[in-house]
């Protein structure tokens, strides 16, 4: 297939990539672009390891054609951390042990980060409710409910200290 | 120093948890090499066949296509086990299972390789499958292995103390066949394998062979490969990436590892070669069905006085772990219980599907399922509490089992007190409303085994610590990080030993060049074993800095104390320098935080006042400045490390661990399966609901008790109990793969059912520290035990809510529905009714209630789904 030329938003940079039409956008974020830390778990959106935010959206990159993202805003797990740092999120997974082998991690956290967009207080069903889109083998899960809880006591911590 | 450590026992972030977080981490298939290919392999559409020709002419000449890989370019055979290889990277003569490996394409993308494949001619004559071990014992005939007769793998019968005495001693006897369907692993990671070949300088022919894999065991890849491709071990490097779960699926070596290798060589290129999901269920090796006549005898005050069990492994097409899977199927009846009489005969068959193997729990879970299950049945006819029966027969340790167990810590007494204590079980059982209940069981697992696979004489681990003027310690092992949190372990217990804070340790990892031999992370082994070695390599440099430390401060190195950061004098602490050393703590007195209490804050607080940085800017002018001052009171680490490389040269250490010969286990045949220098203690109540109308069960939450010997990470023990208990409970309600005709029907994500967040209980962790004698810092094993639990405390709750005993896994609606209806003596539903009967000759072989009226196979007797979905005539409806 022959390749066009589009221009792709990713962590708020822009991309011109060649790529074919056919092309899935977790092919091209992994291998045009080195952006590895979306996974894939699977091929057919079962197990959401590739999940990235296209607008700000939850969206599994392995059932999404790449060309169909041009003119969107992509942020992908290497798009999070704030200045250089870990985000309130990254580091409460790690400290509560919300991550064992981290190949669903970067899925999960923007689950995550698009349900606190949507609902900054979320009560354990609704966690459990967003969180049922990615598979995790390790955890059950337990764990990064606790985590979640964590980061957004710190986010709210931090916000205090802002005002 | 009693129980005052400062590093142990703390809960840990894990050392590559922001890796992970960030994505930056890579694991193998994130790996790039410049000029790689790209693999990808052609399999086997038929369970059965002999290859009689295979053309790949036409693949070869399509533009892209690099090389083509057949059998015959790698023809050794290998295998996992020395007694089992029988297996082929690509298959030589024969196919023995649908996915059965044939051909690799080595192409420039993707896309051009899948192409390709098709143009692979392949011309099969399709022999007859054997899918049910029992009918597969039968055969004459097309035998799988011509080296098998009746595809027999491998048959055990062992005999310890007097079974038929046991029996006639005993005053109820119980008796009854279960069966535990196929589960897999399932990790989120695919197998991925990157190889490249190094250009010999001297030769200018293809020479060090590199394979980067999601391995659970680094070394045993390096010696398969060594075997297939007839190099010299040395000659090829294996490294470990951040590996994305394995639990027992990367324990051994998987086709495409070796595929890579030959496909590299080759193709003259790097090749990667990633699974796809379904291809990851056809690798499998994962724990298998497994078919247990189980009869229990005991006494009217609960004592058990025999076991005898007859267990059947569907094995699948190769050998796999499966001779050590059968082993410990019967060995570890002993060593949770007192025993006294057991007889066990074990088969592994061999069946045209893919291969089972390892995976968590290795060969105790189905047993234990069984075994939990029936001893419930037992309290129950006896009238005893099930939390009673268990404490009436417990062990009395130290001792050695019937079989040859040799048990030290014992945690199990208590683990039973705590569930039942925190489940609020004396208060709830029996007493929960209709469709509601509560189960008890308990479970334990080997903390490694004590006979590696390969037998020599090497120590199964072996770690090497080097530490330079910069006060930075690295550790080297050959241990295999895999996500339960083994590189964490390493660091921790270096960083215990020496004193020093956590970050100044650097662990390397699981890179056969670069780390010495460490025989992986499978059996529960790592803690116990690398940990151990950890502990006496660290001990060994410990010594080093001891001795140039005290002769600095003038004192005894019996008088020195490691602690945060430093060296001080045991009576120097209680004058004006305790003032300085509670400094060095940090402000919460711990020098590390913690997610359960200090903020992030105080981490980089207790960083910058650690001395670190200022060490090292001003070590020359503060060693000047000590020189001048004569003995000191005590030393910063740097300070104490530089004394010890003026005063012996280098700073290395290295300590090895091999478990002792009195843990080895006895003398009979297939005795090395088993022992174990340390068993870890589980029990749990689950506490379920069942849905009378749908069959549905739900778990709300299960109490788990896990006695690890010494939590060295609380967190990750934590975790580690909390994701055994999952699994166990996935095992029990949905996981189970379904055959049609050795095609497997559910090779994916969705239809495999892992369960999701929303269908997960809470499980509650209680940690248990018995503090073995022999393991690190008394630690032992976490990350299975658990596990096998899960399944009996499960299905004893269904009884407790219902009243029915499920002797199928999964519980699933059909299952459980099929036995209320039973139990009521109503007539068994035909779920099958209306599907075209025409096509499918078998709905399912095994498995299921799903089975057509008189088309399917003839079920055995005792087969529970028989039983339990027995139709009545004139029954309620």
């Amino acid at each position: 297939m022959k390749k066009e030329l589009i221009e792709l938003r990713v962590n708020g940079r822009p991309h011109e990539l060649a790529i074919e039409p056919s092309a899935l956008l977790l092919d091209v974020l992994r291998q045009d672009l080195q952006l590895t830390g979306s996974k894939r778990g699977c091929d057919d959106s079962s197990c959401g390891a590739c999940t990235v935010l296209v607008d700000g959206v939850a969206m599994m990159s392995c059932t999404l054609l790449a060309a169909s993202c041009e003119g969107q805003e992509i942020t992908t797990i290497e798009g999070v951390s704030e200045h250089g740092s870990l985000a309130a999120i990254q580091k409460a997974y790690g400290d509560w042990g919300g991550a064992q082998c981290g190949y669903c991690t970067p899925g999960f956290i923007m689950t995550v980060k698009s349900l606190l967009a949507e609902n900054p207080d979320p009560s354990a069903a609704d966690v459990r409710a967003a969180l049922s889109s990615n598979l995790c083998r390790c955890t059950g899960y337990s764990q990064m409910y606790e985590a979640i809880r964590a980061a957004i006591a710190a986010e709210r911590q931090g916000v205090a200290i802002a005002k | 120093m009693g129980n005052d450590f400062s590093i142990i026992g703390k809960p840990t972030a894990m050392v590559d948890a922001a890796q992970k977080t960030t994505g930056s981490g890579k694991y193998t298939d994130d790996l790039s090499l410049p000029g790689m290919l790209v693999g990808k392999i052609l399999h086997s559409p038929y369970p059965h066949a002999r290859i009689k020709r295979i053309d790949t002419s036409r693949a070869e000449k399509c533009d892209g296509v690099v090389a083509v890989v057949v059998g015959k370019d790698a023809p050794n055979p290998y295998g996992i086990l020395p007694v089992g290889h029988d297996e082929h990277a690509l298959a030589l003569d024969k196919v023995c299972y649908v996915g059965d490996n044939v051909a690799c394409v080595v192409a420039v993308s993707e896309a051009v390789a899948e192409r390709s494949l098709e143009l692979i001619d392949v011309e099969y004559e399709v022999l007859p499958a054997y899918f049910n071990p029992e009918e597969s014992m039968k055969a004459q005939t097309d035998l799988i292995h011509d080296n098998k007769p009746g595809n027999l793998e491998k048959d055990y019968h062992h005999v310890f103390g007097d079974p038929d005495r046991g029996f006639a001693d005993a005053d109820h006897v119980a008796e009854a066949r279960f069966v535990a369907n196929e589960v897999t692993h399932a990790a989120m990671e695919p197998h991925s394998t990157l190889a490249s070949f190094e250009v010999d300088p001297h030769t200018g022919k293809p020479g060090r062979l590199t394979v980067w894999s999601s391995t659970q065991v680094p070394y045993y890849l390096q010696h398969k490969l060594s075997l297939v491709l007839e190099m010299p071990m040395q000659q090829i490097r294996v490294i470990k990436p951040l590996v994305g779960g394995g639990f027992g699926g990367k324990s051994e070596v998987i086709p495409l590892e070796i595929i890579a290798a030959v496909a590299a060589r080759k193709a003259q290129a790097p090749v990667k070669i990633t699974y796809t999901r379904e291809e990851v269920f056809w690798a499998h090796r994962g724990r298998p069905r497994t078919i247990i006549d189980l009869k229990t005898g005991a006494k009217s005050d609960g004592r058990i006085t025999a076991v005898n069990a007859r267990v059947v492994q569907d094995g699948g097409a190769y050998c796999s772990y499966g001779v050590v899977t059968i082993l410990y199927s019967g060995a570890l009846l002993g060593a949770l219980y007192d025993i006294p009489n057991i007889q066990y005969d074990g088969y592994r068959v061999l069946t045209n599907k893919p291969a089972c193997g390892a995976m968590r729990g290795h060969g105790t879970v189905n047993v234990r399922f069984a075994f939990e299950s029936q001893l419930d049945e037992l309290a129950a006819t006896i009238g005893m509490d099930p939390a009673e029966i268990r404490q009436r027969n417990l062990l009395q340790p130290p001792c050695i089992t019937v079989n040859g167990l040799r048990v030290q810590s014992y945690g199990l007494p208590e683990c039973i007190e705590r569930t039942v204590e925190r489940s609020g079980w004396k208060e709830r059982k029996g007493k929960l409303p209709r469709g509601r209940g509560l189960g008890i069981a308990c479970s334990h697992y080997v903390s490694g085994a004590a006979n590696s696979i390969i037998r020599s004489d090497m120590p199964h681990s072996t770690v090497n610590i080097k530490i330079d003027r910069d006060g930075g310690v690295v550790v080297y092992t050959g241990a295999s990080e895999i996500g339960q949190g083994s590189d964490t372990m390493t660091a921790q217990v270096a960083a215990e030993v020496l004193g020093c804070s956590l970050p100044r340790v650097r662990v390397i990892a699981a890179d056969t060049d670069l780390t010495p031999i460490d025989i992986g992370s499978y059996s529960s082994r790592v803690t116990f074993m690398a940990g151990n070695a950890t502990l006496r390599a660290a001990g060994e440099v410990k010594k080093l800095i001891a001795a140039a430390a005290a002769k600095k401060m003038g004192c005894d190195v019996e008088q020195l104390i490691f602690r945060d950061d430093a060296i001080f004098k045991k009576n120097g602490l209680g004058s004006a320098k305790s003032e300085s050393a509670q400094t060095l703590r940090g402000p919460d007195g711990r020098g590390r935080p913690s997610p359960h209490g200090s903020s992030s804050s105080a981490h980089i607080e207790s960083a910058s006042v650690s001395g670190r940085v200022e060490g090292q800017i001003l070590r020359g002018s503060l060693q000047q400045k000590r020189k001048d001052e004569g003995p000191k009171e005590w030393m910063t680490f740097e300070e104490a490390v530089v004394a010890a490389i003026d005063f012996h040269g280098a700073l290395t250490g290295t300590g090895s661990y091999a478990p002792p010969l009195e843990a080895r286990g006895g003398k009979h045949k297939g005795a090395g399966v088993g022992p174990s220098p340390a068993y870890s203690y589980s029990a749990q109540v689950a506490e379920v609901s069942v849905d009378e109308e749908t069959g549905e069960v739900t778990v709300h939450k299960v109490w788990a008790a896990h006695d690890c010997g010494r939590a060295l990470n609380p967190v990750s023990v934590e975790g580690q109990i909390i994701g055994s208990v999952w699994m166990g409970m996935g095992q029990a309600l949905t996981e189970e793969m379904v055959w049609k005709d050795g095609m497997l029907m559910n090779p994916g994500l969705l239809e495999y059912r892992s369960p999701s967040s929303v269908e997960s209980p809470e499980v509650e962790p209680i940690i248990v520290e018995s503090v073995d004698p022999e393991g690190p810092f008394g630690a032992k094993e976490c990350s299975e035990g658990s596990l096998a639990a899960t399944i009996p405390a499960i299905a004893n709750a269904i009884y407790d809510a219902v009243g029915v005993r499920l002797h199928e896994s999964p519980f699933t609606p059909e299952r459980v529905l099929a036995a209320l209806r039973a139990k009521k003596n109503a007539k068994a539903l035909n779920l099958t009714e209306g599907v075209d009967p025409t096509s499918p000759v078998r709905f399912r072989e095994h498995g299921g209630a799903l089975c057509f009226k008189g088309k399917g196979p003839e079920r055995h007797a005792l087969d529970p789904a028989r039983r339990e979905a027995r139709s009545v005539p004139g029954g309620a409806d």
